[in-house]
């Protein structure tokens, strides 16, 4: 059995599924919440490289890179934030973060 | 157009009046801070009438005898959309008239007033108000253009409204006033409807210029309907004739703007201001000519109240009300005789009227005075003894009212009833009975008050409810006797009763058929011959005179005076008896045919209810209920809804995102697919 651009793209909505529910599922962390979000851009960036290996044609690959640097800013502001967050709230329990209610 | 008149001049007869009002209406009362004391506010005022009734006579000479006229505009107020706004003055004969009239009656008006206001605290207010009137009605009379007629129509409403309410302490001053004033809100409606459907299809205000277009404007129809739109404005201008000149069933507020102190109810609700309707329809006759079925409806109003209000003048027992029902069944005869087409015979009847019953009515007050301010004639008797020019006058004026042959209300009288028995027009018939039984009426219920006032015992001290009538000054009663009144009263009756009887005579003939009329008055002979044939009747005044004693007015009103006499100087008892046995009729009567109550407890309430509905259901529930707090409860309401979205929680908003992405992208990946397959 060869590995064909199916089973890539399968696993790659797999990962966006299971991140997808990681992010509803989840009532306790904001740390997994995020962590959700990196699976999702993960998944999206398997998506890419898949296409472009299948492809050939490299600009694919080169998105993946901005993708991931993107993705590292991201995760540190979120964490930055989360830990201020947490000094003024003492918790980064997701039920009780709810001061967006209209 | 032999001579004309200087506008200068005839400006100057409206504003002189003015004048003195301001003077004495600003400067005379606490507005101005009193500064003219009382004599300084009657002079004021009595001259500005005075300058006024000097410059009309002078304008009733050049109109009269060297044919002078002046139709000219005097001041352009405003243009809106091509119709003009105009101040002017018309002087032809009917207004050259009617400023004498005006100016006359209200001198003598002025002049006694100083009597018989002389303990009154309003005295400046008094004589401010009774200018202003006459500048008001002079404005009325001289303009050339429906928009002014309208601005005098108005003032002098509004001035007999506030002196109507003159004694603003007395409740039942205030009620009739505001009552005055109501029930002429009713003819205004009418009244502007009227000039607003002219201003509509001629484009103009105008007199000469709507007349000039009558011909066309007697073709057109009213929109919507059958009727001839001439019709409509007649008789939407009658309406307002209806509710000024107090013609059934708007006459409800005369009777008891009686409240009002008695110089006013001889100038404006006798004399002057009541005569506006008929003045008005006098000189819209070119229009009135146009419509027999206006004609019709204005014969009918006046011969009901010709005849009605008579009949309450019999049982009034207050002698200010029993002139005033008197006042009301005279306008009932202009009435009849403008439905008749016989516009200078009404316009005749309106002058004689004016100086006799501003005479009786001034009479009247002068036995007020004497008796202390009773007005109760039940209480009077033998007055002729203390009062003997009131008397003499009184006895002159009742004489002209009931047509006595060669006095001033014989001639206009009887012409009417003639020329209502000449005219061809449907409701004339049963017109002329009324009016003839008008007449006897009119002399019983004349008679009836001069026999209770001026002969018979003196009762005066077995009035059982003595002073029951008193205003602010009851000092001096108990002395019992009258006295004749000072001179200030004394001449002004003099005065008054020398043209009630000579008037007629000497102007029989060129009111009636000459020329000193006939540019005001349009008749079409054709159509209407009452007029006609009244020439060819009336040869002169003596003629008529003459003829009277076989014609059934003057046996009539001659078997009403003695019937009075009978009924009240020999035979006191039976009145009594009539009444008892007659009761249902004389409660009818006492009652007023129940206007009062109809208009108290069927219109005006029903105005309430319609005012409550509309307030309940039109403002409380659609504007109030649904238009603004429904709109608000429907934001609240959706608003609701939508809030239940916003959590707060994050993961709710990814989800909502989710969704959204999974719908579009479905949506997106499906759509063109889905369309090949379905065909669209």
């Amino acid at each position: 059995m060869t590995l064909t651009l199916g089973h890539y793209l399968t696993l790659g909505a797999a990962l966006f599924a299971i991140a997808v529910v990681g992010i509803f599922l989840n009532r306790k962390n904001l740390i997994v919440l995020l962590m959700a979000i990196e699976l999702m851009l993960l998944a999206v960036n398997l998506n890419f490289v898949a296409f472009s290996h299948y492809l050939g044609d490299m600009h694919g690959q080169v998105f993946v890179f901005f993708i991931l640097t993107v993705a590292a800013a991201e995760s540190a502001i979120g964490l930055a934030i989360l830990v201020l967050l947490f000094r003024n709230k003492s918790s980064i329990n997701v039920d009780e973060l709810n001061e967006l209610k209209g | 157009m032999s001579a004309t008149l200087n506008a200068s001049t005839l400006l100057a007869v409206p504003l002189a009046p003015l004048a003195g009002a301001i003077l004495a209406g600003i400067f005379g009362t606490k507005m101005g801070g009193n500064w003219i004391g009382r004599r300084l506010s009657h002079t004021f005022t009595i001259l500005g009438v005075l300058i006024a009734f000097i410059l009309s006579a002078m304008t009733l000479k050049s109109v009269a005898m060297d044919g002078a006229r002046f139709n000219a505009t005097i001041y352009e107020w405003m243009v809106v959309g091509g119709l003009k706004m105009e101040i002017g003055f018309l002087v032809d004969g009917l207004t050259a008239m009617m400023m004498c009239v005006v100016t006359f009656v209200s001198l003598m008006v002025h002049i006694y007033t100083i009597g018989y206001m002389e303990e009154d605290e309003g005295y400046n207010r008094f004589f401010a108000y009774i200018s202003l009137f006459t500048f008001s009605m002079l404005m009325l009379v001289m303009s050339n253009n429906l928009l002014q007629l309208f601005f005098g129509w108005e003032a002098v409403g509004l001035v007999s409204y506030l002196l109507i309410g003159f004694w603003f302490n007395k409740p039942t001053a205030i009620f009739a006033n505001m009552k005055a004033f109501l029930v002429n809100r009713v003819g205004d409606f009418g009244f502007i409807l009227g000039i607003g459907l002219i201003a509509a299809y001629t484009g103009t205000l105008n007199y000469s210029e709507i007349f000039a277009k009558s011909g066309e404007l007697g073709t057109l129809i009213f929109p919507g309907t059958e009727w001839l739109l001439i019709t409509v404005i007649c008789i939407c201008l009658f309406i307002g004739a209806m509710g000024k000149s107090a013609q059934f069933p708007l006459h409800v507020w005369l009777p008891d703007s009686m409240e009002g102190p008695t110089p006013i109810s001889a100038l404006i609700h006798a004399a002057t201001m009541v005569t506006a309707g008929i003045f008005m329809v006098a000189r819209m006759s070119p229009l009135y000519e146009l419509s027999d079925v206006a004609l019709n409806f204005v014969m009918v109003i006046g011969a009901i109240t010709a005849l009605f209000m008579g009949f309450l003048g019999i049982i009034q027992n207050d002698i200010k009300r029993v002139v005033a029902y008197s006042t009301l069944s005279q306008l009932g005869y202009m009435t009849v005789a403008l439905g008749a087409s016989a516009y200078s015979v009404a316009v005749f009847h309106l002058m004689t009227h004016a100086f006799f019953k501003a005479l009786l009515f001034l009479a009247a007050g002068s036995v007020i005075i004497g008796m202390h301010h009773n007005q109760d004639i039940r209480w009077m008797g033998g007055v002729r003894k203390y009062m003997p020019i009131t008397w003499i006058t009184s006895l002159l004026g009742s004489l002209a009212l009931i047509g006595t042959p060669l006095f001033a209300g014989f001639y206009s009288k009887d012409s009417i009833i003639e020329a209502v028995h000449f005219s061809n027009l449907p409701a004339a018939g049963l017109t002329y009975y009324a009016v003839l039984a008008g007449v006897f009426v009119t002399a019983f219920y004349s008679f009836r008050m001069y026999f209770l006032v001026f002969h018979g015992q003196e009762r005066y001290d077995q009035n059982p409810d003595a002073h029951h009538d008193d205003h602010h000054h009851d000092d001096h009663h108990g002395d019992g006797k009258p006295h004749e009144s000072p001179w200030v009263v004394t001449v002004p009756l003099v005065l008054l009763a020398i043209p009630s009887v000579v008037i007629g005579y000497l102007t029989l003939m060129p009111m009636l058929f000459g020329d000193f009329l006939k540019d005001a008055i349009t008749v079409n002979s054709a159509a209407h011959p009452a007029m006609a044939k009244l020439a060819e009747l009336i040869h002169g005044p003596l003629a008529m005179a003459g003829h009277a004693f076989s014609t059934p007015p003057f046996w009539l009103a001659l078997a009403g005076v003695v019937t009075a006499w009978y009924m009240y100087m020999v035979n006191p008892a039976l009145p009594a008896a009539i009444k008892r046995m007659a009761q249902p009729v004389y409660t009818l009567l006492e009652n007023k045919y129940y206007m009062d109550w109809i208009n108290e407890n069927i219109l005006a309430r029903g105005a309430r209810l319609l005012g409550v509905g509309l307030w309940k259901g039109g403002d409380q529930a659609v504007i109030d209920g649904t238009l603004v707090n429904g709109s608000w409860k429907v934001v609240g309401w959706v608003a609701g809804i939508v809030r239940w979205f916003q959590s707060g929680y994050l993961y709710h908003y990814a989800l909502a995102m989710i969704i959204g992405i999974l719908v579009l992208m479905s949506y997106f990946v499906t759509w063109p697919t889905l369309r090949t397959v379905l065909g669209l």
